[in-house]
C-alpha cells in the first residue's frame, strides 16, 4: 500500500496536501481498495463553508458510500470537475486525483505524517 | 431478448376502442400534447409473448426455494388470490357511501381483531403500503405521543446496529436524530450501551425481535424496560414476525406499536417488489394518533371514522392497500387458531435443522437455536480462498436455488442469511444442504472457478459499475 | 383447518431427532417464560378452503358493486382489457421478490425498465423510478427530493385532490419542515398568491393536473412563476389524460408524479394503486425508490440491474433521503401491459372519449335548471355542478337505478357535485343520468 511521504493524512483515510493556507483533500489508496470501484462523487460547490470533522461530501461504489471528512475548517475554493465527471479515476490513480480545495483556513484537524498513517494501516489490518 | 419497443410495429394494434357516441370534443392547441408518447404498437399475440418470455426469465416461490433471510418468502395460497380478484371486492369505488361498502369495511375490521390478538395490541391501521411505511407511521404516532404531552426534548431514535437499514432512515424521515447502540457477542442489544444511550431525549427504541442475526433477544424485558424507565416508548418491526406468532406477542414484551408485513408473514406475494401492507398495531395510549380515516363498528354496521382530532394525518390515499388486506385475511381465516403458531415453530424447527445440517461445513455466525432464520459467514473462506458469499451465491442460481439474502446484517463479514420458512418440506431442505455441501467442495477444490459463476442462467454476472457509472434507465428511441 | 406446512409428522419427528432434541418447544427457550403465551390466541379455528371461500364470497356480497358509476375524485373506473388482468397473474412475477439476484430475475427487471420507459414516454421526463405506492405518496416524495438546506417549505395548491394534500402534510409534518397551501381562484390555483407565497426558503410547488374540480391548470405558467424564484416545480398528472393533454416536460416540471391507478388498476376500495415518480436528469440521483438499469454482463450481452443503489437506505440508513425499499412492481407491470395493449392511439383515443364524454355530460346536466356548471375553465373528465336540492337526495335516487352518482363535497363547496365521466360511460347512461336529475330536481 503506498503512502506518499510528501502529503499529510486523516485518521479517515483522506489524504491532504498543503499549499499555505489552502489545502487540497483526495482520498488514500486504502480507501479506494476498500470501497471498491466508484461510480460517484458528491461535493460540495465552491464558495461553501466546511467545518474540519463535518462530513463535506461523500463517494459512492456500487455497494457502499463514503463520507468524506474535511480535514480543515474553511471555504470551498475549488472542486476537480474531471473526478466527478469520471470517479473511477481515484481507483486508477488515488494519490493523482484530488476531489476538492479548502482555502481560508482557520481550524484544522489533527493531521497524520505518513509514517503515522503508516503505523494506523498496519494497526487496522 | 428483444425490448417491448424493439418488438413494436407501427401501425399493429391490439385493443380496439369503441366508437364515440356523443359529439367530439377538442381541447385548445395550448393544453395539447405535442408529440405522442412512444409506446409500444403491438397485437396481443406479441404481448402475450413477449411477457411470457420475461416470466420464463423470472424466478418466484413458485418456481422452487427462496430462502431470502428478512423477507419470508413463503408459499403464497392460491386461495388468497382469487378473493382478492372476487368483483364484490375489486368493483368498489373507495368514495362509495357507506352502507354499499360493509363488505369492506368488515374485511378491516375483522382483519383488525384477528391481527391484534396476534400481537397484542389494541388497534391498527392498515393505511402503510409496506413495511418502510409502516415504520414511518409507527414512528410517527410516538413522536405524536410526545407532542401532545408537550414533552418536546425527545427528538432521539436508538437503533441497534443490526437493524434493517430502513429503521435509521425512518427515523430520520420522522425528524429524529438516530443514535445507534451496538450488538452485544450474543447479538443482541449490549445492555450496558443501552442504557449509556438513554435519557430525557430518548423518544423510542426501534427494534426486531428475533433480530437481524436471526437470534431472539432473551434480554428483551430489560431493554423495553429500560427505554420505557427513561420515558421512552418502544416500537417493534415486524419483519421478523414469523418466528413467534402464537408464541409471544409484541405488546406483552413491553412493545406499544408494531407494524406488520402483510406480505412476508400473513402469506400476500410480493410481487416482484410489492404491493404489500404495512399494517400498523398500537397500544391504547397510541390509538388516538392512528391515521385517519379508521374503520370502526358502530350501531348501524360499519362505518369509517374521520373524527380523530390528534391523528398523524393520512399516510396514503384511501385506506391502504386493500386488497393485501383481503389476502391477508383469508390466510388467517385459512390457519385459525391452532395453524398460525404452527406456521411459526415450523419455521423455527426448517432453520434450526437445515443451521444444523449445514454447521459441518459452514460456519455459523451465531452460537445457539436461532429462530426461523440463520446466518452463514464466508469470512474464513474468503480470507483463505478468496472465495465470497457472493461467489456462493451465484454458485447457487446454477443449482436452481435462489440465493440467501447476502453481505446482511452489516456487522458479520462475507455473510448469508438463510430463512426457509415454514412451507418448505423436508425433502426440500436436503436437497437444498446436498446442493450447498457440493458448492461449498467445488469452492474449497477450484476457488478460482467460483468467480465465473454462473454459467446456467440467461445472462452472467452483469457489470454493476457501469449501470451505476453511466446510467441507462430507459430506451432511447433514437438510437 | 387449513395449512401450509409439507412436512409429515415423522418428518418433523426426524428433524428434530437429527438436532437430538424432542419437541419444537425448546428452540424457543430464548423467550422468558414470562410472556410465551399461555393459551391458545383468541382468534377463530381455522378453516377448509371451502370455508373460506364461502365466508369471503359472503363479505364481498356485503358490498355494492354499481354498474354505472359517475364518480373519480382519484379513483378511475376505466376499461381494463382482459390481458391486462391475465399477464400480471403469471405466478412468476406474482411470487417473486425484488430482483436483488439479476441472473435469475432478468424478466422482472427488464418489464421495469421497460415500465420506467414507458413513464418517461408518458409524462415526456427523462427519467423514471420503478415506482412507489400510490400518487399522494408520490407527490410527498416529490416534495421531499427538493428540499436542499436553506429551501425546506413546500407548497402546494389547494385544487389538489384532498388526500394527496393530506398525505404531503404528514410528510413535511415528520420532516419539520413547513408546508403551505396556495389558494385557489375560480377552481384554479390563484397565480398572484402563489407569486405571493413563493420566497427563497421555498423548495417547491405542486401542482395537479387536471385539478381536483377537472379543470386545466394553466402549468406552462405557473412553472415559469415557480421557477422566477428558484424553486422546483411538481406536477401531478392523471395519466390517461396524457394521452392529449400537454406534458410535465412541456411546462418545464421538475418532478412529476402520477396515480397510475386509472393505467388496468381496478377501484379495488383504494388499493393497491401505482405511484408514478418521474424528474428531471439534474435530479436522477434524488429520485427515491428502485432504479432498473441496462448494463452488460461478463460476455457482453444486454442486462438489467437495480442500480444507484447507493441513493437507498440499505446502504445510506440514517442518510438515506427516503426510507423506501420497495415499489409497487405487479401495478407497474400491469401499467406497462394496458399501455401496451391501448398503443399511442388506443390511448389517445380514451383520451378523446373521456373528454368528449364529460363534455357532453356536462352539457345534459347543466341544461337542467339548478345544475349549473360552478367553473368555466376547460376541463377533461370531471366537472363541477351546483344541486337545486340536497345532493343525498341525487345520490339516493341515482342509487336506486344502480347509477353512483358524483362526489358530493364538503366544506365550502358544500351543495356542490364532483362528476366524473369515462370511456365506460354510455350515451344512454349519461341520458338516464340527466333524466334522474330533471326527475329529483322537478319533485
Amino acid at each position: 500500500m503506498s503512502v506518499p511521504k510528501n502529503l499529510m493524512y486523516t485518521a479517515s483515510h483522506e489524504w491532504v496536501e498543503i499549499d499555505g493556507d489552502k489545502m487540497k483533500i483526495g482520498l488514500t489508496e486504502h480507501a479506494s481498495e476498500q470501497l471498491g470501484d466508484l461510480v460517484f462523487i458528491n461535493l460540495p460547490e465552491v464558495g461553501d463553508q466546511v467545518e474540519a470533522e463535518g462530513s463535506f461530501g461523500d463517494v459512492e461504489s456500487v455497494k457502499a458510500v463514503s463520507d468524506i471528512i474535511s480535514p480543515a475548517t474553511g471555504e470551498v475554493s475549488a472542486v476537480n470537475d474531471a473526478a466527478l465527471d469520471s470517479p473511477g479515476d481515484v481507483n486508477g490513480d488515488p494519490y493523482g486525483v484530488w476531489l476538492a480545495e479548502i482555502s481560508n483556513v482557520t481550524a484544522k484537524r489533527e493531521l497524520l505524517t505518513p509514517e503515522e498513517y503508516e503505523k494506523l494501516l498496519e494497526e487496522e489490518a | 431478448m428483444n425490448l417491448i419497443f424493439e418488438s413494436s410495429v407501427a401501425g399493429r394494434k391490439c385493443v380496439q376502442v369503441p366508437p364515440c357516441d356523443v359529439p367530439e370534443y377538442q381541447l385548445p392547441a395550448s393544453l395539447t400534447r405535442q408529440q405522442a408518447p412512444h409506446l409500444p404498437e403491438m397485437s396481443e399475440t406479441d404481448i402475450s409473448r413477449h411477457y411470457t418470455k420475461l416470466a420464463e426469465r423470472t424466478y418466484g416461490v413458485n418456481n422452487g426455494f427462496y430462502p431470502l433471510g428478512s423477507c419470508t418468502m413463503k408459499y403464497n395460497p392460491r386461495i388468497n388470490e382469487e378473493m382478492a380478484s372476487l368483483p364484490g371486492f375489486t368493483g368498489v369505488h373507495p368514495l362509495q357511501p357507506e352502507h354499499t361498502v360493509q363488505g369492506c369495511l368488515e374485511v378491516m375490521a375483522l382483519a383488525e381483531e384477528y391481527l391484534c390478538q396476534i400481537t397484542g395490541m389494541d388497534e391498527m391501521t392498515f393505511q402503510p403500503a409496506a413495511g418502510a411505511h409502516g415504520e414511518l407511521t409507527g414512528v410517527l404516532l410516538i413522536k405524536q405521543y410526545h407532542k401532545m404531552r408537550g414533552d418536546t426534548k425527545r427528538t432521539k431514535i436508538i437503533v441497534p446496529d443490526s437493524a434493517h437499514g430502513t429503521n435509521p432512515a425512518t427515523a430520520v424521515m420522522a425528524g429524529f436524530t438516530c443514535v445507534n447502540v451496538p450488538s452485544n457477542e450474543e447479538g443482541g442489544i449490549d445492555l450496558d450501551k443501552l442504557r449509556e444511550a438513554v435519557g430525557e431525549d430518548t423518544a423510542g427504541l426501534m427494534l426486531t425481535n428475533p433480530n437481524t442475526l436471526g437470534i431472539f433477544d432473551k434480554n428483551i424485558l430489560e431493554i423495553t424496560k429500560i427505554i420505557k424507565d427513561a420515558g421512552g416508548l418502544c416500537y417493534y418491526d415486524g419483519a421478523n414476525l414469523n418466528a413467534i406468532m402464537g408464541q409471544v406477542r409484541p405488546g406483552d414484551m413491553g412493545f406499544d406499536v408494531v407494524h406488520l408485513n402483510l406480505h412476508k408473514t400473513f402469506s400476500t406475494p410480493h410481487g416482484g417488489g410489492g404491493p404489500g401492507s404495512g399494517a400498523v398495531g398500537c397500544k391504547k395510549l397510541l390509538a388516538p394518533y392512528l391515521p385517519k380515516p379508521h374503520a370502526v363498528a358502530g350501531e348501524n354496521g360499519y362505518t369509517m371514522d374521520y373524527d380523530l382530532p390528534q391523528s398523524i394525518g393520512r399516510m396514503k390515499a384511501f385506506y391502504g392497500n386493500f386488497l393485501v388486506v383481503v389476502r391477508a385475511l383469508t390466510y388467517v381465516l385459512t390457519l385459525g387458531q391452532k395453524g398460525i403458531p404452527e406456521a411459526s415453530r415450523n419455521a423455527v424447527l426448517n432453520a434450526n435443522y437445515m443451521m444444523h445440517q449445514l454447521s459441518d461445513t459452514y460456519d455459523i455466525a451465531t452460537k445457539g437455536h436461532c429462530m426461523h432464520e440463520f446466518i452463514i459467514t464466508l469470512d474464513k473462506m474468503h480470507k483463505e480462498k478468496g472465495v465470497t458469499a457472493t461467489d456462493i451465491a451465484k454458485a447457487m442460481l446454477d443449482e436452481g436455488i435462489h440465493p440467501p439474502t447476502m453481505y446482511f446484517p452489516l456487522i458479520v463479514p462475507e455473510d448469508l442469511m438463510v430463512e426457509p420458512t415454514e412451507t418448505e418440506s423436508k425433502t426440500t431442505l436436503d436437497e437444498v444442504v446436498a446442493a450447498l455441501k457440493r458448492i461449498h467442495a467445488m469452492a474449497e477444490e477450484n476457488p478460482e472457478h467460483m468467480h465465473e459463476l454462473p454459467v446456467k442462467t440467461v445472462i452472467r454476472r452483469p457489470d454493476e459499475v457501469k449501470a451505476a457509472r453511466t446510467p441507462v434507465i430507459c430506451y432511447h428511441f433514437d438510437k | 383447518m387449513g395449512s401450509y406446512v409439507p412436512s409429515t409428522m415423522e418428518e418433523r419427528q426426524a428433524m428434530l431427532q437429527a438436532m437430538g432434541l424432542s419437541s419444537v418447544d425448546e428452540l424457543y427457550d430464548a423467550i422468558p417464560s414470562s410472556v410465551k403465551l399461555q393459551g391458545p390466541l383468541q382468534i377463530p379455528e381455522g378453516l377448509s378452503e371451502m370455508e373460506v371461500r364461502s365466508k369471503m364470497e359472503k363479505l364481498a356480497g356485503k358490498n355494492k358493486v354499481f354498474p354505472t358509476v359517475f364518480r373519480g375524485a382519484g379513483a378511475y373506473r376505466h376499461y381494463i382489457p382482459s390481458i391486462v388482468k391475465y399477464i400480471p397473474a403469471k405466478e412468476e412475477f406474482v411470487t417473486s421478490y425484488t430482483p436483488y439476484q439479476a441472473e435469475i430475475s432478468q424478466g422482472v427487471l427488464q418489464a421495469i425498465f421497460e415500465y420506467q420507459t414507458d413513464m418517461c414516454q408518458l409524462m415526456d421526463m427523462p427519467v423514471s423510478n420503478a415506482s412507489v405506492y400510490d400518487g399522494a405518496t408520490a407527490a410527498a416524495e416529490g416534495a421531499a427530493m427538493c428540499r436542499e438546506r436553506k429551501r425546506t417549505k413546500t407548497l402546494v395548491s389547494a385544487t389538489a385532490q384532498p388526500d394527496t394534500i393530506q398525505v404531503m402534510e404528514t410528510y413535511c409534518q415528520a420532516a419539520n419542515t413547513e408546508l403551505v397551501i396556495v389558494p385557489e381562484k375560480d377552481g384554479k390555483t390563484d397565480k398572484e398568491a402563489l407569486k405571493e407565497l413563493l420566497d427563497d426558503t421555498t423548495a417547491c410547488f405542486y401542482v395537479q393536473q387536471p385539478n381536483y374540480y377537472g379543470l386545466f391548470e394553466d402549468c406552462e405558467e405557473l412553472g415559469q412563476i415557480v421557477h422566477e424564484k428558484g424553486a422546483k416545480y411538481i406536477m401531478g398528472c392523471n395519466p390517461i389524460a396524457l394521452g392529449v393533454m400537454a406534458t410535465p416536460g412541456q411546462c418545464g416540471a421538475d418532478v412529476a408524479t402520477a396515480e397510475g391507478q386509472p393505467l388496468g388498476m381496478p377501484l379495488a376500495y383504494g388499493g393497491p394503486y401505482l405511484g408514478i415518480m418521474t424528474c428531471s436528469e439534474k435530479m436522477m440521483r434524488k429520485i427515491p425508490g428502485r432504479i432498473v438499469g441496462e448494463t452488460t454482463d461478463a460476455e457482453g450481452n444486454r442486462a438489467f440491474v437495480l442500480t444507484l443503489q447507493a441513493r437507498e437506505q440499505h446502504i445510506r440508513r440514517e442518510k438515506a433521503s427516503s426510507n423506501i425499499c420497495s415499489n409497487q412492481a405487479l401495478c407497474a407491470l400491469t401499467a406497462s401491459v394496458y399501455l401496451a395493449a391501448m398503443g399511442p392511439q388506443g390511448l389517445r383515443d380514451v383520451a378523446n372519449l373521456c373528454l368528449s364524454k364529460a363534455h357532453y355530460a356536462a352539457q345534459q346536466i347543466s341544461a337542467i335548471p339548478g345544475f349549473e356548471m360552478v367553473y368555466q375553465g376547460e376541463f377533461f373528465h370531471e366537472f363541477v355542478t351546483s344541486c337545486p336540492v340536497c345532493p343525498q337526495k341525487v345520490m339516493q335516487a341515482l342509487e336506486e337505478k344502480g347509477i353512483l352518482g358524483g362526489l358530493p363535497l364538503t366544506g365550502d363547496k358544500k351543495g356542490q357535485i364532483l362528476w366524473c365521466v369515462t370511456e365506460m360511460n354510455t350515451k344512454e347512461e349519461i341520458d338516464t343520468l340527466a333524466e334522474t336529475l330533471k326527475e329529483v330536481a322537478g319533485k
